[in-house]
């Protein structure tokens, strides 16, 4: 959750305060059925109202997503759902579940639904497991709650079959294991089997796979499924990313300051988007399946303070179609169409449902960089990277230590990068990407392998060369918070290398001012403080400090995955622009595909610390030659259901391996789908020999059967 | 006993964030200081502790005693208007001696807290953001002074300090009183060295004393206010226990652990010799920690928040 | 989990150790043992003064370095800690005293443990309800009150009670008293009834801090996620606090306990000198006052040795308590 619930005079054993809604008891034959929900929680600065009035509904066994940014009220409504809202919170309206109201009902009732007849998957499966106890007697206890007759055995039986059906390995094992000896997705698995244990009626995923990456995502998914399929439960799921509900979801929600601002089928909201903050999603998204021919719509601005709310519709500010009407008057869900479902929150609904508006045309495309702005620079290799080692010795024992065995974070990574272009660093998390860029960051002689910068090996650089070459290579961390220093106005911040390179206090000043404006801040916010700016405005800060030294390379280490999905684009098309204006050279590590893809020249993909594939980004997005390369495109979900309907996907098995498995041969082999399928002399090869990498068609891949990757046959978008 | 490492810190910039992605941008400082204006305990602390050192300045003059005055004709007498906390056998009026205790006892805790808080921010830091062999040897020393009950430490040094004035008693207190929270700045520090704004100034090329100083102890000030003002109270009682025992201040000198001590044997009997000044001691070290503890709950928002 | 207790244990007695050393050499410089004889009247003789210091290995004219080597030598030879000024051995004044000493730290420990941990919770949960207001003011008192105006407050409420009820009921002065004729429960009696006040004045203190920092480990817990997690599953607020919430809570304590350790026993001998006990705490007084370099190492050891327990007890209560250090 990320609204602020913090309220220091919370008292908390008094339930919630209720008021009512004015309904009537006007029964409802729904299974779930939400009627002008709000909530507010009371603040010492003024009370937030998080929650402005959302009705929805859910059917049996129906499946529907709802969709909005951090801040949007969307986790809120669904724990006023559960009735796990801190007790400080005021609710109104009226949820009804199974046609029986739910508010007002006191926690030993409620506790008596919850887990039963509505169950809750939370987003942190780290954090919401019970350090102390094993996954099996979580498990267990879910089930002896509600049957209390059931005998330990016998629930102890139950919770293994669960694990079993979540696709856990050795379930008999593993339910004696504790939390922190399960992984990122088997820990989601776990919470599934105890929100499924019970057979309940609905199911409420809260973000279940922000957390995880690409690959196990799309497992959490497909576990998610079968779930509902075996339960037949309604299953609400509540996610910022629209990729995500497009191929799982009948129905959509979206909403955005507190309320539902479009709602209808996916296909409806997907293909006919009638308010211009759905258009506007949908546009700013880097989508796989188109990005990089186009470029990204931005969608300025930032949702509103729910705080401080003006008059007027809350989307106003950043509507490019705003009217005079649009600021006094909010605009309640109207029906768009013929379909009573399908409804939008927007004052020019009929205009851009018929097409009088263009949907298409409702946010102005950005201009590329003109011609005569752009630098124009020799093609030559400023970075060059040869296998570059970086193992950490991994040790055991407490009293005695002894090195039991080596993490290769990084295992001989090779590449260069070329002046004005941008090479894409991808990969899961713990595949080594992080560890590389540190490395060559860092500029001092590698484990083994060589880093070269502009030509010049850094292994050899003196103290002070070394610190005259830190202004040629700069950095963008992930987090704009993070990375900049709360306790410095922005004018220093940005001006900290220059310090560090002795600049007089009024050439950095000058040089400060120029650097913001070049990255569209206005140069008199200077001496602002970090926390001051927006999420964008923020990592336009740290963009700022990274070019204020004039650098050749920069370092983009996730730069937008800290970003809400309206923000990205905005970040994006700016990094482009410079690289355009300056001739700049980027080294872009991210592990979503879709933003690499719209960004990158090169791409390099990465797995347990190799690079496996490389090669041009058109080469490796439209005909990956390596079978992790095209597992991990099929993961990625498109926010299109047509698309997303007609993929099949590779899913690969299990996690990653952990670090210390020392695996012969070819390190992918133990979740390789391509592997599986070869016939017994190819797998012996797989076994018993290191793929080196190789041309393939247009890529560089290491792999011995690359030849034979048609063998997966998977839909592409 | 590395395991204080795991002490819970406030990480207290990490907390503030997710506030200001929430509310309004409004500074850190203003939000600390907006919470602790809504904690009743620290207006209690605050105005308590002002009207005591307010109290300790002047409290004197309307009183016609000095400390050092013998009323010979009112030995032993219980409070009275002449003599409001009565007087002791020899005829030594107690409101008089109170302040002076007072004001010594006042002078060495708001001196021991913020020099002890001083000391554990720089030992912290520097064991904290360099690591290895420093950071080893810090600790171990941490460690023995964890150890051994610095209670003892006074006890065993007090024929050395004795000779000396009772400053010394300042430096010592000070000395023995950074340890607990040099631990916390340490743990602290060894998280933010991990974070990318102290990555990112490194990659720059700012040099390790730059980035202590510049980025480093500025991120911990929050703890370090919050330590120094623990530690006043902290430095009081064991000023007041090590004077209580005859090993702090030594006569004339008057502290409040002295006055405490004198009236001790007369404590059931004649209770004023020793309820008003022991009275005092509470409420000013119960002050210090009130303003401390509302400050610690002001500057890491999860610490004092129940958000069930 | 055997390795990891292993670990700490030899951190620990590694730390005894040079505490205990420490200790000598401090004292060994700055306490001067012939001052004492100095001011005899009539003044014996400097080789008698030198042959006494000698014969106790803390003549100051030797260098200190020696001195601490035959300490060494003589108890890994002998497991002797030396003699005391007053010609008994180290050891043997230890052990008539510790029983004293260790009946008060354990009955103190652990009722302001089980008081604590107690009231830390209750406040947390209830948090801000009057309860929890009167507990945190309590606990900010008692921990902004010395340990010994604690003591003799307690002895002044006792004699107010004493003398409303024109009987001894609760006597405080000394462990036991003395020339008491009786059986064995009388004598029993007589040593609870000293114990009482003592014991109520120690656990006072101890627990006023565990609660504090108990009632701080419990609101972590209650914003955490696995406590919504376990009323998702059909938990009631207070079930899942207790079966889930206490359980983690408790975790952070056990590291509390062993740091906390060295202020208790310091308050403890503190305390033990306000009631005139003659135990571990009157004996380190005592040694610096009579410059007894023997009897104070031996006082430190005794504590070192019980921080050293203290600290493996809660690291085998920690391991106990967290699966996550049972590797």
């Amino acid at each position: 959750m990320t609204e602020n619930l913090i309220d220091p005079a919370a008292s908390n054993e008094t339930s919630p305060s209720v008021r009512p809604g004015p309904t009537q008891p006007n029964p409802s034959n729904h299974l779930l059925e939400v009627r002008d929900l709000h909530v507010t929680f009371p603040q010492p600065g003024g009370a937030v109202t998080a929650v402005r009035g959302v009705s929805y509904h859910v059917d049996q066994g129906e499946f529907l997503g709802i969709v909005g940014e951090s801040g949007s009220g969307k986790s809120v409504s669904s724990l006023a759902v559960m009735g796990l809202l801190p007790s400080n919170a005021k609710i109104s309206g009226d949820i009804l579940f199974e046609g029986k109201s739910l508010l007002g009902r006191s926690d030993k009732e409620m506790s008596k639904l919850r887990g039963e007849g509505i169950s809750i998957i939370f987003q942190d499966p780290l954090s919401a497991l019970t350090p102390v106890y094993t996954i099996g007697a979580q498990i267990s206890e879910a089930l002896r709650l509600h049957d209390r007759k059931l005998s330990k055995a016998a629930a102890n039986a139950r919770a293994v079959e669960l694990l079993k059906v979540v696709g856990i390995p050795n379930p008999e094992r593993r339910a004696q294991a504790f939390p922190h000896e399960f992984s990122g997705g088997m820990r989601q698995r776990a919470m599934i089997a105890i929100a499924i244990a019970n057979n309940p009626r609905l199911i409420i995923a809260d973000e279940p796979t922000t957390a995880l990456d690409v690959t196990i995502q799309a497992q959490i998914l497909e576990v998610l499924q079968k779930a509902k399929d075996m339960t037949g439960a309604a299953v609400v799921l509540i996610t910022h990313d629209l990729g995500v509900v497009a191929g799982n979801a009948d129905r959509l929600a979206v909403m955005y300051a507190g309320r539902i601002v479009e709602t209808g089928t996916v296909d409806q909201v997907f293909h006919a988007p009638s308010m211009p903050y759905t258009v506007g999603l949908l546009r700013s998204m880097p989508n796989l399946a188109t990005a990089g021919h186009t470029r990204l719509v931005p969608l300025e601005g930032r949702p509103p303070q729910l705080s401080n709310l003006a008059p007027g519709c809350p989307f106003a500010p950043r509507c490019p179609v705003v009217i005079e009407a649009c600021r006094s008057t909010e605009p309640p869900l109207t029906v768009i169409g013929e379909d009573p479902l399908n409804s939008a929150a927007c004052l020019r609904v009929a205009e851009i449902a018929s097409g009088q508006l263009d949907r298409t045309k409702l946010y102005p495309v950005p201009e590329p960089v003109a011609t005569a702005e752009r630098a124009l620079v020799a093609p030559e290799t400023v970075l060059d990277v040869a296998g570059l080692e970086r193992h950490f010795p991994l040790s055991k024992g407490s009293v005695f230590k002894r090195t039991i065995g080596t993490v290769r974070a990084v295992d001989g990574v090779s590449f260069d990068l070329r002046t004005g272009q941008t090479l894409g660093l991808v990969g899961e998390s713990g595949c080594g990407k992080s560890t590389t860029v540190m490395e060559i960051l860092e500029l001092t002689k590698p484990q083994a392998g060589q880093v070269s910068i502009n030509g010049r090996d850094v292994a050899t650089l003196t103290a002070r060369e070394r610190k005259a070459l830190r202004k040629e290579i700069q950095v963008v961390f992930q987090d704009p918070m993070a990375s900049l220093d709360p306790r410095l106005p922005v004018q220093d911040l940005v001006a900290e290398p220059l310090t560090v390179h002795g600049v007089p206090a009024k050439d950095r000043l000058e040089k400060v001012r120029a650097v913001l404006d070049l990255v569209g801040l206005d140069p008199s916010m200077a001496s602002r403080y970090p926390h001051e700016f927006s999420g964008g405005q923020r990592q336009r800060i740290g963009i700022a400090r990274a070019l204020v030294t004039d650098p050749k390379i920069v370092v983009l280490d996730e730069p937008v995955s800290a970003l809400d999905v309206s923000i990205q684009a905005g970040v994006i098309n700016l990094l482009q622009d410079l690289q355009e204006k300056l001739g700049l050279s980027y080294l872009f590590v991210a592990h979503d595909l879709a933003v690499v893809r719209q960004i990158s020249d090169n791409v390099a993909v990465m797995y347990l610390g190799r690079i496996v594939e490389s090669g041009p980004a058109e080469a490796i997005f439209e005909n990956p030659q390596h079978p992790y390369t095209k597992a991990l495109l099929s993961a990625v979900p498109v926010p299109d259901p047509t698309v997303e309907r007609s993929r099949t996907r590779i899913l690969l098995e299990g996690d990653l391996p952990s670090p210390t498995e020392d695996i012969t041969g070819c390190n992918f082999r133990t979740r390789c789908p391509l592997y599986k399928l070869m016939d017994a002399p190819g797998k012996e090869q797989c076994r018993t020999q290191d793929p080196q990498p190789r041309a393939v068609q247009n890529s560089v891949v290491a792999c011995h059967h690359a030849e034979r990757i048609g063998l997966l046959a998977a839909g592409m978008p | 006993m590395s395991m204080l490492d795991e002490m819970p810190a406030p990480d207290a910039t990490a907390v503030i964030t997710d506030v200001v992605h929430s509310a309004k941008p409004v500074s850190r400082l203003r939000l600390v200081m907006a919470r602790l204006r809504s904690t009743p305990r620290f207006w209690v602390g605050i105005i308590g502790l002002g009207a005591i050192i307010l109290w300790a300045i002047f409290g004197l003059v309307p009183n016609a005693w000095n400390y050092t005055d013998l009323d010979i004709y009112n030995m032993g007498s219980s409070p009275s208007r002449l003599h409001w906390f009565g007087t002791s056998d020899i005829g030594e009026d107690i409101y008089a001696q109170t302040i002076v205790g007072l004001r010594k006892s006042l002078i060495i805790g708001l001196l021991v807290g913020p020099l002890a808080a001083i000391v554990a921010g720089v030992v912290g830091a520097v064991a904290g953001y360099l690591g290895g062999w420093w950071d080893r040897v810090i600790v171990w020393v941490i460690d023995l002074l964890l150890v051994l009950p610095s209670l003892f430490l006074f006890i065993l040094l007090s024929p050395i300090f004795k000779q000396l004035s009772w400053v010394a008693l300042i430096f010592l207190l000070a000395g023995f009183g950074w340890m607990i929270m040099a631990r916390v700045i340490r743990a602290q520090t060894r998280s933010l060295r991990e974070r990318d704004f102290i990555k990112a100034a490194r990659f720059m090329g700012v040099d390790t004393w730059t980035i202590i100083r510049r980025h480093v102890l500025p991120n911990v000030s929050s703890l370090l206010i919050i330590d120094a003002t623990l530690g006043v109270g902290a430095a009081i009682l064991s000023e007041t226990t090590l004077s209580f025992f005859g090993f702090g201040i030594q006569a004339p000198d008057v502290s409040l652990g002295t006055l405490l001590a004198a009236g001790q044997s007369a404590a059931a009997t004649r209770p004023w010799l020793f309820i008003f000044p022991a009275a005092i001691l509470v409420f000013t070290v119960l002050s210090a920690s009130l303003v401390g503890d509302a400050l610690r709950d002001a500057v890491d928002p999860t610490s004092g928040v129940n958000r069930d | 989990m055997i390795g990891f207790i292993a670990k700490r244990f030899i951190n620990y007695a590694i730390l005894s150790a040079i505490a205990t050393l420490s200790a000598y050499v401090l004292a060994s410089i700055i306490l001067n043992p012939a001052a004492r004889y100095l001011g005899r009247n009539p003044r014996p003789s400097d080789a008698t003064i030198n042959s006494i210091l000698d014969g106790l290995g803390v003549n100051p004219n030797t260098p200190w370095v020696e001195r601490l080597w035959a300490w060494i030598v003589r108890l890994v030879t002998e497991g002797s800690l030396g003699d005391t000024i007053h010609n008994t051995s180290v050891i043997s004044e230890i052990a008539a005293r510790a029983g004293t000493s260790l009946r008060l730290l354990i009955l103190g420990t652990v009722i302001a443990a089980i008081v604590g941990v107690t009231l830390g919770v209750w406040g947390a949960v209830r948090q801000y309800r009057f309860s929890d207001q009167a507990i945190s003011v309590a606990s900010f008192t008692i921990l902004a009150t010395p340990a010994f105006v604690l003591g003799i407050l307690l002895m002044i409420v006792a004699t107010l009670l004493n003398n409303f009820l024109g009987v001894q009921l609760i006597s405080f002065t000394g462990e036991y008293t003395p020339g008491l004729d009786g059986g064995w429960w009388v004598q029993f009696g007589d040593r609870a009834g000293h114990l009482l006040l003592p014991t109520i004045s120690l656990a006072l203190m101890g627990a006023a801090g565990y609660s504090r920092y108990q009632r701080s480990a419990m609101l972590d817990v209650l914003a955490a996620d696995y406590i919504r997690t376990a009323r998702s599953k059909g938990r009631t607020r207070g079930s899942a606090l207790v079966r889930h919430g206490v359980r983690v809570a408790l975790i952070p304590m056990s590291t509390y306990f062993a740091y906390s350790f060295a202020t208790v026993l310091a308050g403890a001998a503190v305390t033990e000198l306000v009631f005139s006990w003659h135990g571990m705490g009157e004996l380190l007084v005592q040694s610096i006052s009579q410059s007894d370099i023997n009897a104070f190492t031996g006082a430190i050891l005794f504590n070192a040795i019980l921080i050293l327990i203290a600290g493996t007890l809660a690291d085998v209560v920690y391991a106990a308590l967290d699966p996550r250090v049972r590797v």
